[in-house]
């Protein structure tokens, strides 16, 4: 069959993007063959004992935190009716607005000697014994508290989605056989969303893997924290880069379970309408007991911190002396926003080219945009340097050749490298939307219009595309929000005079005022709060066609 | 400026994107925050009409000059530490300062012998003592490793490159063997694990949890004069200088280095001579409570309050050749597990 002009396009572009997600870690790979024998005696030595340890005990940690009262706050609220469910059912997910970072800020504050909570105990006691019941934040345990207490939610939607759903039939079943609530949760609906858990869980712990905010504020030295510090503090790029393979072959491994997990919880999408299952009625103490146990986390993770960060800004005044705060938002939205655009298109060149013309090119590309959510923002900034620093330096040859004024650094110092990172590590996103969103579009839909003789682009844009606006929507949403919080990219690749609100956070924090960037971070958490709700919501509708 | 986010990332590959390297303006790294750097920059735009553009980090910015190579836009880098002007040499980024100004305004013992940097102010490394229970009214620095201090002490980590800087001046003074051992008994007289900043380390204090701390001579000021949530900290301790055992007490630096690739080299040297004249030097005092550097200007009043100053002559550049060691011993006596 031959190809259309705007098949051959899309195909090319899908090929270049693949290319473009694929550069930094093969720069990663080329920066890591320099040999650095010194440096790795002393990362032998010192750094990575402690950097192993520490990753996979907060790495165990968070998931403990995470599974605990992510599939337990989803049991509870999916099976049970007790009161105040129906504010929880929203409740339950926003921590995931709050980025790590800022928890970990804020937990830091409130639990600092002489801080709130310390007051707070000295009022019912002497200072000097309350300093003793305050647990230490800046610590491993910290670490975990307040990481897992943010990322739970990722493990409550999947297995929410997965308890509602799918073992009403079953747990009836076991109801009639005469089997008690807790041995259905056990023998029959926790062993059916292992997959989901699996998901959820994955998804937690590629979270934690990229945090380098909170772990380097809460003094944990996990692999990330390393590779900060070898490139910066030592030095070392090549180091650092050794670092990042590393890293990367525990995310490939996380990334397998949760592909795994995924195949086997492929059935979930298949059922178009499942029967929910009967909700048992919790009174009395039972009732007050399961209201706790799901109010606690959203407070801790989300109230709280939503709190606080307010508090701040009205007792300081920040809404009038914070005068930058503004220009660092601008800067923000506009990042964002122009990486939201180009992800979004190119999201959806990636699914046009593999649905028109299904091929190992097009399939190998679609496959490779998704991989840029496994990289830590981190590595992906080192890895992206060399690839846009060789643009700019060559557009500075160029210039000089032809006689012209050397234009700097065009793409470090216009923002594009911020972009371009943002756009890659977001990129799975939109692919994800757009291809489950095409999946309801039944191809007859395509071959109908092409046998009334409608060229692609036409079919693309009448029938299409228009269907696709939901899908569109979500991946614009989540995008946009990612964007809003990402820290370690935008801190190594932003341009001379450019702070995002992000950056700014970091560097309160880093010289221990972070209550001073209290309105920064109101704005991040406040923009990511809809946005939060709307996936809720969307995770909850048992999925269908549009 | 906004547009111009917009123009550069749409034409990714076009060429004439617009570069902050037009005349009139000089860019200048920093680690010091933004907001702190933004009266001195006001002040210096307002006199000699040239812009400065500026991108403040609390790390890295050395290697970032060195990745940004031959088209960096790096003029001037500005930092808080002895140890960071050491790296910029180190990573090959710096030229010489060539300045009769600097060279008449700034005591020899803060530049560099080769020109490579030179200091614009000076910060001390000093302790931050329990009004309540702590007695005593000068200490040394070898005191510090006496054993009737054993729990008392609080620190931030080993690594920072503060406590680099001071533990490099030991090594210096008394060579690696005897700051070992010195270094062990400082470490035994720990309260707690090295954690947080310098203010924390003064919180720390104020809350019981130790009776001395160490700490920069500005954050407490900052402390006492800034934020009326950490004034208590500040008010519950006293700031004493000490000194070597038959020297001083031991500053550390902030200066300037001049970029190897600086795009505006001249309006670059015209910045940092302005940054050792005598408005910018009260500037920096007042703003960051720092000591000046030049002779002749005020020292801001609360940091006049701690005491006369008695800075040990040792040159800066000398203790910059020790930090590698210092950093080893830091992990040989596992200071900071």
């Amino acid at each position: 069959m031959t190809r259309t002009v705007p098949e051959i396009i899309a195909i090319f572009l899908a090929a270049l993007t693949a290319l473009v997600v694929a550069a930094p870690v093969i720069s990663i790979a080329v920066l890591a063959l320099q040999p650095e024998a010194e440096l790795w005696q002393h990362l032998l030595a010192y750094v990575l004992p402690q950097a192993l340890r520490d990753t996979a005990a907060l790495l165990i940690g968070v998931g403990i935190v995470a599974l605990g009262i992510g599939a337990g706050t989803a049991w509870l609220i999916s099976s049970h009716d007790f009161p105040g469910r129906a504010l929880l059912l929203w409740l339950l997910p926003l921590p995931l607005a709050i980025p790590t970072y800022l928890a970990a800020y804020v937990y830091v504050d409130l639990f600092e000697p002489l801080g709130l909570v310390h007051r707070t105990l000295a009022t019912l006691m002497p200072m000097p014994d309350a300093i003793k019941l305050l647990p230490a934040m800046r610590s491993l345990p910290g670490a975990i508290f307040v990481i897992g207490l943010v990322l739970y939610p990722y493990v409550y939607l999947s297995a929410r989605a997965m308890f509602q759903h799918r073992s009403a039939d079953f747990a009836e079943a076991a109801k009639v056989l005469g089997a008690g609530r807790w041995t259905t949760f056990r023998r029959i609906s926790l062993p059916m969303a292992r997959p989901a858990l699996a998901v959820g869980l994955a998804l937690v712990a590629l979270e934690t893997l990229n945090d380098i905010g909170a772990s380097e504020y809460l003094g944990v030295r996990t692999l990330t924290v390393s590779v900060f510090t070898t490139w910066l503090n030592r030095g070392s790029l090549a180091g650092a880069a050794q670092l990042s393979l590393f890293m990367l072959a525990i995310v490939t491994v996380l990334i397998a379970i949760e592909r795994f997990g995924r195949r086997e919880s492929s059935y979930e999408f298949s059922a178009e309408n499942p029967r929910l299952m009967a909700r048992t009625q919790l009174h009395g103490w039972r009732g007050a007991l399961a209201l706790t146990a799901c109010l606690l986390p959203a407070l801790l993770g989300f109230a709280v911190p939503l709190l606080y960060l307010l508090h701040q800004s009205i007792r300081r005044g920040l809404l009038t002396t914070e005068t930058t705060v503004w220009r660092d938002a601008g800067h923000t939205i506009m990042l964002a926003a122009i990486a939201t655009g180009v992800a979004l298109l190119l999201g959806l060149i990636v699914v046009i080219a593999q649905r028109w013309r299904a091929s190992r090119l097009t399939d190998a590309s679609f496959a490779i945009a998704q991989t840029g959510y496994a990289l830590p923002g981190l590595v992906l900034a080192l890895g992206l340097l060399t690839p846009v620093l060789f643009i700019d330096n060559s557009l500075n040859a160029l210039a000089r050749w032809i006689g012209a004024t050397p234009p700097g650094l065009v793409m470090v110092g216009s923002g594009a490298a911020v972009v371009i990172a943002y756009v890659i590590r977001f990129l799975a996103v939109p692919t994800g939307f757009i291809k489950a969103g095409f999946e309801r579009i039944p191809v007859d839909y395509d071959d109908s219009a092409r046998a009334a003789g409608a060229p692609v682009m036409t079919s693309l844009r009448v029938i299409q595309l228009p269907l696709l606006r939901p899908a569109l929507l979500g991946a614009v949403i989540v995008v946009f929000v990612d964007c809003l919080k990402e820290l370690p990219a935008t801190l190594l690749l932003r341009p001379l005079n450019v702070e995002t609100l992000a950056t700014s956070i970091y560097q309160y924090a880093s010289r221990g005022s972070f209550e001073e960037g209290a309105l920064a971070a109101l704005l991040i958490v406040a923009a990511s709060i809809g946005p939060v709700m709307w996936l809720a919501r969307f995770a909850d509708v048992p999925k269908g066609p549009v | 400026m906004i547009k111009r986010y917009a123009l550069g990332t749409a034409l990714v590959l076009a060429i004439g994107a617009p570069a902050a390297q037009a005349s009139g303006e000089v860019n200048l790294y920093t680690y010091r925050e933004g907001k702190l750097v933004a009266p001195l920059v006001e002040a210096f735009t307002k006199e000699t009409g040239i812009k400065v553009n500026v991108i403040s980090a609390s790390s890295g910015l050395e290697q970032r000059i060195k990745t940004e190579g031959a088209n960096s836009p790096a003029d001037v880098l500005l930092t808080v530490d002895l140890g960071r002007l050491d790296d910029a040499v180190k990573a090959e980024v710096t030229q010489p300062i060539k300045s009769e100004v600097i060279d008449k305004t700034i005591p020899a013992q803060y530049r560099d012998p080769d020109g490579n940097w030179t200091g614009i102010s000076m910060r001390a490394r000093v302790i931050y003592a329990s009004k309540d229970r702590v007695k005593q009214d000068a200490i040394t620095y070898e005191e510090l490793a006496d054993p009737k201090w054993k729990g008392k002490i609080c620190i931030r980590s080993g690594q920072h490159i503060y406590n680099n800087g001071l533990f490099a001046a030991y090594v210096t003074k008394h060579g690696e063997a005897k700051a070992e051992e010195w270094l062990r008994g400082v470490k035994a007289n720990l309260a707690q694990k090295p954690s947080g900043g310098d203010r924390e380390t003064a919180r720390d204090v104020a809350a019981g949890k130790c009776d001395l701390g160490i700490g920069n001579t500005y954050y407490w000021a900052l402390m006492m004069n800034g934020d009326p949530d950490k004034k208590p900290w500040a008010e519950a301790t006293k700031v004493i200088l000490p000194t070597f055992a038959g020297g001083g007490t031991h500053v550390n630096l902030s200066g300037v280095i001049l970029a190897k690739n600086a795009p505006n080299k001249a309006n670059a040297m015209k910045l940092i001579e302005w940054l050792a004249g005598e408005q910018a030097q009260k500037i920096y005092s007042d703003t960051n409570y720092e000591y000046p550097i030049r002779a002749g200007v005020a020292i801001n009043p609360t940091i006049a309050g701690y005491g006369k100053l008695n800075a040990d002559p040792m040159p800066i550049a000398k203790i910059a050749t020790n930090r590698k060691a210092a950093s080893t011993l830091v992990d040989k006596v596992g200071f900071d597990n």
